[in-house]
């Protein structure tokens, strides 16, 4: 095979020297591709043309034949970079494999259901600003009467922020048989957040709780953006905060709850901070913007309200998202 | 994006760091870098000043948590002051503001005293 190489590529160059023609040029395009797909390094490149020359110029001055020597030496050296960058471009394949693998874990362990229940319309919008999304939204369900709803955001985004999820999500899994009153949840959540993640990892999380029987909608807080509550008949918004720590900053932490009422057409918007702290090129959100839009779309049903404000705040980023984006409203039908 | 952390002072064991520029997820290394450097004596006293940190996210937030929890452990003692009130919101909406030591400016005039 080389020999039959060299053959070749000195009847090219013979051609190319004799007439110095364009299509002598492409032919010689076409065959060194065919070098590059067999993996043939430069340097063995800058031989095979060293021969060719040799024994197509009888009289080459000595000086031209040692320059080539010269030529190969520093060529082993490029050769070797290169051989370098193409195996870390197989690495990265590699990895992009595991992290399409990693997405679809993810997918599968993490996906929210958005339950029907009768009486509360809801509605739920969650995009991701990189691949694997640090936000996650969790329904349980509690007998026929009661609905609990987790909206947590993990610090930082990707990979790490997706398997600390895992954690959060069986840590609510496990609490089915539990007492899952707000702050018991938020309380066992905690504690093993707290022993496992590292010292600057963390959660916010909101927790709340409905009753289908009073209407009444019981919450608490990890250090999470408080939720907004629309009371259709003073056509005001109110804060729904509570005081409580991130989860994972101290193992022992009593989380404060409280409780509203929701009449007929009021509803609740829980958000994570991709909402709240979205920002334009110049400028940041206020909260004052989020309500006007939730007012302008209160009629609307519940994922349509959802939809309207992704939408909004999206456009206004240019489709760029910089933080992952969660918005849930739970409307009293 | 630039970011700097000054050990201004240092007397009867309390450190007191300045910290200048926007905490986000580029600068936030280099913070947890400094901070991770301090040396942890037992009951230290450390005080970050932040009137000069316009805008942190929660990367930012997370170094705070981890200096604060590396502190805490040797029974020592984190304060941070000079927080604008975006920064105050986020400390006081994640509970930090509670556990931590957060002292509010007085008036508007932290300009004015570099």
């Amino acid at each position: 095979m080389p020999q039959e190489v060299g053959k070749k590529y000195k009847e090219l160059l013979r051609q190319y020297i004799d007439r110095q023609n364009e299509k002598d040029l492409y032919f010689g395009q076409q065959f060194i591709r065919k070098f590059i797909e067999k993996n043939i390094p430069p340097e063995d490149v800058i031989s095979i043309h060293k021969t060719a020359l040799m024994e197509s110029v009888p009289d080459m001055p000595d000086s031209l034949n040692h320059s080539f020597d010269f030529l190969i030496e520093m060529m082993i050296h490029y050769g070797l970079a290169l051989r370098e960058h193409q195996s870390l471009i197989r690495k990265q394949e590699e990895l992009q494999m595991e992290m399409n693998v990693a997405l679809k874990v993810q997918d599968t362990l993490l996906k929210t259901e958005v339950p029907s229940v009768e009486g509360l319309d809801i509605g739920l919008v969650t995009e991701s600003a990189k691949q694997m999304s640090g936000d996650y939204v969790y329904f349980l369900c509690d007998g026929n009467d009661k609905i609990g709803v987790a909206v947590a955001d993990v610090m930082g985004k990707g990979i790490p922020a997706a398997l600390c999820m895992t954690m959060v999500k069986f840590g609510l899994d496990s609490l089915q048989n539990d007492n899952t009153s707000p702050q018991n949840a938020l309380a066992a959540v905690n504690r093993i957040v707290e022993k496992s993640v590292d010292d600057s990892m963390f959660i916010s999380m909101f927790y709340g709780k409905y009753n289908m029987q009073d209407f009444s909608f019981s919450y608490s807080s990890a250090g999470h953006e408080p939720a907004l509550l629309y009371k259709s008949s003073e056509n005001i918004f109110k804060e729904l905060g509570a005081k409580g720590l991130l989860l994972g900053v101290l193992p022992d932490f009593k989380y404060e709850e409280r409780t509203v009422q929701l009449e007929k057409g009021d509803f609740l918007v829980i958000m994570t901070d991709g909402v709240t702290e979205a920002r334009t090129e110049t400028d940041f959100i206020d909260e004052a913007y989020i309500q006007d839009l939730l007012e302008k779309a209160k009629g609307e049903c519940a994922q349509t309200i959802a939809e309207k404000i992704y939408e909004e705040l999206a456009s206004i980023q240019n489709y760029r998202l910089h933080d992952d984006f969660t918005i849930v409203v739970l409307k009293r039908d | 994006m630039n970011l700097q952390v000054q050990l201004v002072e240092e007397e009867n064991s309390v450190q007191h760091f300045k910290i200048i520029g926007e905490i986000d997820v580029y600068t936030a290394p280099k913070l947890k870098e400094h901070l991770a450097a301090v040396e942890k004596a037992v009951g230290m006293q450390a005080e970050l000043d932040l009137s000069e940190v316009a805008y942190m996210d929660s990367t930012g937030l997370g170094v705070f948590v981890g200096f604060y929890k590396a502190v805490h452990a040797t029974g020592g003692h984190v304060k941070i002051t000079g927080l604008n009130a975006r920064l105050q919101r986020l400390f006081n909406i994640t509970g930090l503001g509670s556990i931590m030591d957060i002292v509010t400016e007085e008036g508007e005039d932290k300009d004015a005293t570099v």
